[in-house]
């Protein structure tokens, strides 16, 4: 019994045919599952990104200002327009930057259906979370690491970004938001 | 501190009185924070459930930080401290070793708890279980973590010790029983853990206390998982263990192969720290290559020795049951099976739901690209409930009905509700985990107090499937929570009240 002591030998005892199959069924499916994933990586399209770089929080900021002065959508008095009180930015196809504070994402994206962006995701305080929805895909934003995103947008529509990692109690505030046309 | 025994009448095991102690103060302190972390439970559920919405922001996110501390940190560890006292001290007829370590293990582990608790509920720590760095709680938080896990540590060496000297004593011959050998992995593994959980806690203590720069937010998540997936990998060894001992208890099972077992548990020292990074698959700062090594190959070798267990446990109850003579068609032995005992029923929802529901979901969850519709949904607390909960509080549940007549020597109280207890409970937690799986496919994140953006820049919608599904998973979480009461119920009136065994 599983609470005594195991009859002498216990290792010499052979495997009946039934713990051979089921070894050999469970060894097989942990080996294609292991191969499964560096195999749709190589064909499928859909995979998380590895290309990042190391960045101080400021100039993850700094950049991300200019980036809004650069491609800021102007009103007639000049002045960059908001909705929901976060600038509205219209890129061109290329680098694109999305920044994470306690409690806002910024800027709002109009991007184009069809152009391929990079979009540099990061964090200028805490983690925050990346999830584009209801398309729902999910990245994390991380302070000091611009973590690069290569998209092209295949849907048109109106998506939200919500924040999904717990960043302080104003969490559940923290909702961007991308327009693709 | 010396060494009086008695002899067990049903299992003629001896049993050491200082073990039988610490056993009954763990346990009982490990219902103390199920009973706490049970009321989080229900408040929680009831502010998720969009359509109640009962707790204001600040309190639902600190009282979401108190119930994963409270249940996963305190009421397992408590409980495993009482299964490795149990398997060391009880199974091998000896003495608890150095007991009054025994009682260092006991008070620091209460101590910490306690500080923690209480720097979360005045509001000092909001930053959940995992406590990601650059959030920073209260200093005392990251201490009480330290202080429990100190305590934790010295429990573990309580167990070697007493494994040490059972083997210098010669209380037994030969090798250790199966749920020894299994408590021994268990222990192991957590040694290694908990010495990664001093690389993560010690220096954001000192960085809360302002003594040394921040760690490197990235590395911490990597040091974090590091620590707390394996862990998990001591709760499921733990689990196994109970598994084992549940089958022999209920209906008396032999293991049908040493070996195929003992390998098993084997592969899960070998191959623990593994498999953390599929807490990190949609990070930065961490490369493919590294991240398809550590979730993909040697991952599956723990998963390849579930599978073992998986198989050699209900393999084993079933010799045992064809052994009664129940032998007709290829499922007497599962009919005729003790379905009204609380220990046999647990087992049963533990297996299942630790395998097919937990298990599956998580190899599926942890893979690279499907981690991406996955990560930080409520997809991921429906899966480590069905493994945390179903499978390794459903195994520590069923063992509780043999530990309060085996050590605590009493009647178990309220039979009745004791035999309907997994039943009820099993069903809500797979209900609850099976829907909150579910919602999670939409896109709606755990740890969040208002999935509607009322107070976002922008409105949010999930549709009304989304709500109904919350709907679904918050009467399957109440069912739960009444099974959940239902086990405190019977087992505190137990220990308090029931009619003393007098052998
Ligand atoms: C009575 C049954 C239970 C119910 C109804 C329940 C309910 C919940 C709910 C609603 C959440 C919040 C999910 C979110 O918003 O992200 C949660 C989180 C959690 N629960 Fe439970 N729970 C139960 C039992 C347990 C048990 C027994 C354990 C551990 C052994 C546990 C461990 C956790 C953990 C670790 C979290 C995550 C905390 C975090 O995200 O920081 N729960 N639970
Ligand atoms: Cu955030
Ligand atoms: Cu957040």
């Amino acid at each position: 019994m599983s609470i005594f002591i195991p009859e002498k030998h216990w290792w010499r005892d052979p495997l009946d045919k039934d713990e051979k199959v089921w070894l050999a069924i469970a060894l097989t499916t942990s080996i294609v599952l292991t191969l499964a994933m560096p195999y749709w990586h190589v064909t499928q399209k859909q995979n998380p990104g590895s290309e990042y770089y190391k960045i101080k929080p400021d100039t993850f900021d700094a950049a991300t200002d200019r980036f809004i002065q650069q491609y800021g959508v102007k009103d007639e008095a000049g002045a960059i327009k908001q909705e929901g009180g976060i600038d509205v930015v219209a890129p061109p196809p290329g680098d694109v930057f999305v920044r994470g504070q306690q409690f806002k994402w910024s800027p709002v994206l109009k991007l184009k259906k069809g152009s391929e962006y990079r979009i540099h995701l990061s964090s200028i305080d805490v983690l925050h979370g990346f999830s584009v929805q209801p398309i729902n895909m999910n990245f994390e934003a991380v302070p000091g690491y611009d973590y690069v995103l290569k998209v092209t947008p295949t849907t048109s529509g109106v998506f939200n970004i919500v924040c999904n990692e717990f960043c302080g109690i104003g969490h559940h505030t923290m909702v961007g938001r991308i327009y693709v046309d | 501190m010396e060494a009086v025994f008695r002899t067990c009448p049903v299992t003629g095991l001896k049993v050491e009185r200082n073990a039988e102690t610490l056993i009954m103060f763990n346990a009982v302190t490990s219902i103390v924070f199920l009973l706490v972390g049970g009321l989080l439970a229900l408040l929680l559920l009831l502010t998720r459930w969009q359509a109640v919405h009962l707790l204001p922001a600040d309190f639902f996110y600190r009282l979401l930080t108190l119930h994963g501390i409270a249940m996963l940190v305190a009421w397992i560890v408590f409980f495993e401290m009482a299964v490795l006292y149990f398997a060391s001290a009880i199974l091998l007829n000896t003495r608890l070793s150095v007991p009054y370590l025994a009682w260092g293990q006991y008070g620091l582990m209460v101590v910490g708890a306690a500080i923690t608790a209480v720097t979360i509920l005045v509001g000092q720590a909001d930053v959940m279980f995992t406590s990601y760095v650059p959030l920073k709680a209260h200093h005392m938080y990251y201490f009480g973590i330290i202080l429990f896990a100190v305590g934790a540590i010295l429990g573990v060496c309580v167990f070697f010790a007493t494994l040490g000297a059972a083997r210098h004593e010669k209380t037994y011959v030969g090798s250790v029983p199966l749920v020894t050998f299994g408590a021994i992995a268990a222990a192991i593994i957590a040694l290694l853990t908990l010495a990664h959980g001093a690389i993560v806690f010690i220096p954001t203590w000192l960085w809360a206390l302002g003594v040394i720069p921040m760690m490197d937010p990235e590395v911490y998540r990597l040091l974090f998982w590091a620590f707390g997936h394996s862990t998990q990998q001591i709760n499921v060894a733990a689990m196994i263990s109970c598994w084992y001992l549940l089958g022999t208890l209920t209906v008396g099972s032999v293991p049908v192969s040493e070996k195929f077992s003992r390998s098993a548990f084997t592969l899960y020292i070998l191959f623990i720290m593994i498999a953390s990074e599929h807490h990190l698959l949609v990070d930065p700062g961490i490369s493919t290559a590294h991240k398809e090594w550590n979730t993909g190959y040697f991952m599956h070798l723990a998963v390849l020795a579930s599978m073992m267990h998986a198989f050699s446990v209900p393999a084993a109850v079933e010799v045992a049951q064809r052994k009664k003579g129940y032998t007709k068609g290829l499922f007497e032995w599962l009919k005729r099976a003790p379905w009204g005992d609380p220990g046999f029923s647990s087992l049963v929802f533990s297996v299942v739901g630790f395998g097919f529901l937990g298990g599956i979901t998580g190899v599926i969850y942890g893979t690279e690209q499907l981690n991406i519709i996955v990560h930080n949904t409520l997809r991921v607390p429906g899966h480590f409930h069905a493994t945390v909960v179903i499978g390794t509080s459903m195994a520590f549940m069923g063992i509780t009905y043999y530990v309060l007549p085996l050590i605590f020597r009493r009647e178990v109280m309220f039979p009745g509700i004791a035999k309907l207890q997994p039943y009820v409970f099993g069903t809500g937690m797979f209900v609850f985990s099976t829907a909150m799986m579910f919602v999670g496919g939409f896109g709606i994140p755990r740890r969040d107090w208002d999935i509607t953006g009322a107070e976002a820049p922008f409105p949010v919608a999930y549709g009304p499937t989304a709500d109904l599904a919350l709907a679904v998973m918050a009467v399957g979480g109440l069912v739960a929570i009444v099974g959940g009461a239902m086990y405190i119920l019977v087992a505190v009136s137990t220990v308090a009240i029931g009619k003393k065994i007098n052998r």
